[in-house]
């Protein structure tokens, strides 16, 4: 399985922290999202916003990046701490 | 060391652990980030911010390794708040201790630039009208762009 989790106004726009995802539907990053944005239609322009940010295991990647099992990968949008 | 915490923290406190017993330290540069009242044009109620346990430990250490290759760090703290903030609260904490001041003003504004820039934490605005979260700011992507 891939463990998917949401940040901030993302989280608040999905109504959703975390799921998870049998790791047959996704090779990548981007064939996640796009199996996300399948199985809710309603996350359609929130998932397409050109940007967010994607970390795979707590690192920030390219939406192209391939995912293992066991891999967690979150959406967020950009930072603002500080 | 790092420390996510909801909790304030208390610069006299964090001070003293940065020259404790270290004599070699000639400069001590220390940062706070506060809740202000007014941002861009707005009346600020209040903040609620939120963060990715995990990745912000993860991103903050690799900040800092990136400070230690640059200049010479005796000691170093990072603190920063999560939750609800009131006004003039304290949010975040940096102190770099070093033989020199050189080395102790850069260390604190660089790792001030990129833990705005690359830690993943996000604030909410509480203003009169409501709660909005905060866009990133092109100045924040501008000041980190000086140090590449």
């Amino acid at each position: 399985m891939i463990k998917v989790l949401f940040f901030a106004q993302l989280r608040e726009q999905l109504q959703c922290s975390e799921l998870m995802v049998a790791e047959a539907n996704a090779k990548t990053i981007a064939q996640l999202r796009d199996f996300l944005i399948a199985q809710h239609p309603q996350w359609t322009d929130f998932l397409s916003n050109e940007k967010l940010l994607i970390a795979l295991n707590q690192t920030v990647v390219k939406i192209s990046q391939t995912v293992q099992p066991g891999d967690e990968v979150a959406f967020f949008p950009p930072v603002t701490g500080g | 060391m790092i420390s996510i915490q909801q909790n304030d923290f208390n610069l006299g406190d964090e001070y003293a652990a940065l020259v404790a017993a270290d004599t070699a330290a000639g400069a001590v540069v220390t940062f706070v980030g506060r809740v202000r009242d007014v941002n861009l044009g707005h009346e600020v109620k209040g903040l609620h911010l939120e963060h990715y346990p995990g990745m912000t430990e993860k991103a903050l250490q690799e900040i800092v390794a990136q400070a230690q290759l640059r200049w010479q760090i005796l000691r170093w703290r990072i603190i920063h708040r999560v939750g609800d903030l009131q006004l003039g609260d304290n949010i975040v904490f940096v102190g770099v201790s070093s033989a020199h001041r050189e080395d102790a003003f850069h260390a604190v504004e660089f790792l001030m630039d990129y833990l705005k820039t690359r830690a993943p934490f996000w604030k909410k605005e509480l203003t009169a009208n409501g709660s909005v979260w905060l866009d990133s700011q092109e100045k924040d992507q501008r000041a980190v762009k000086r140090w590449e």
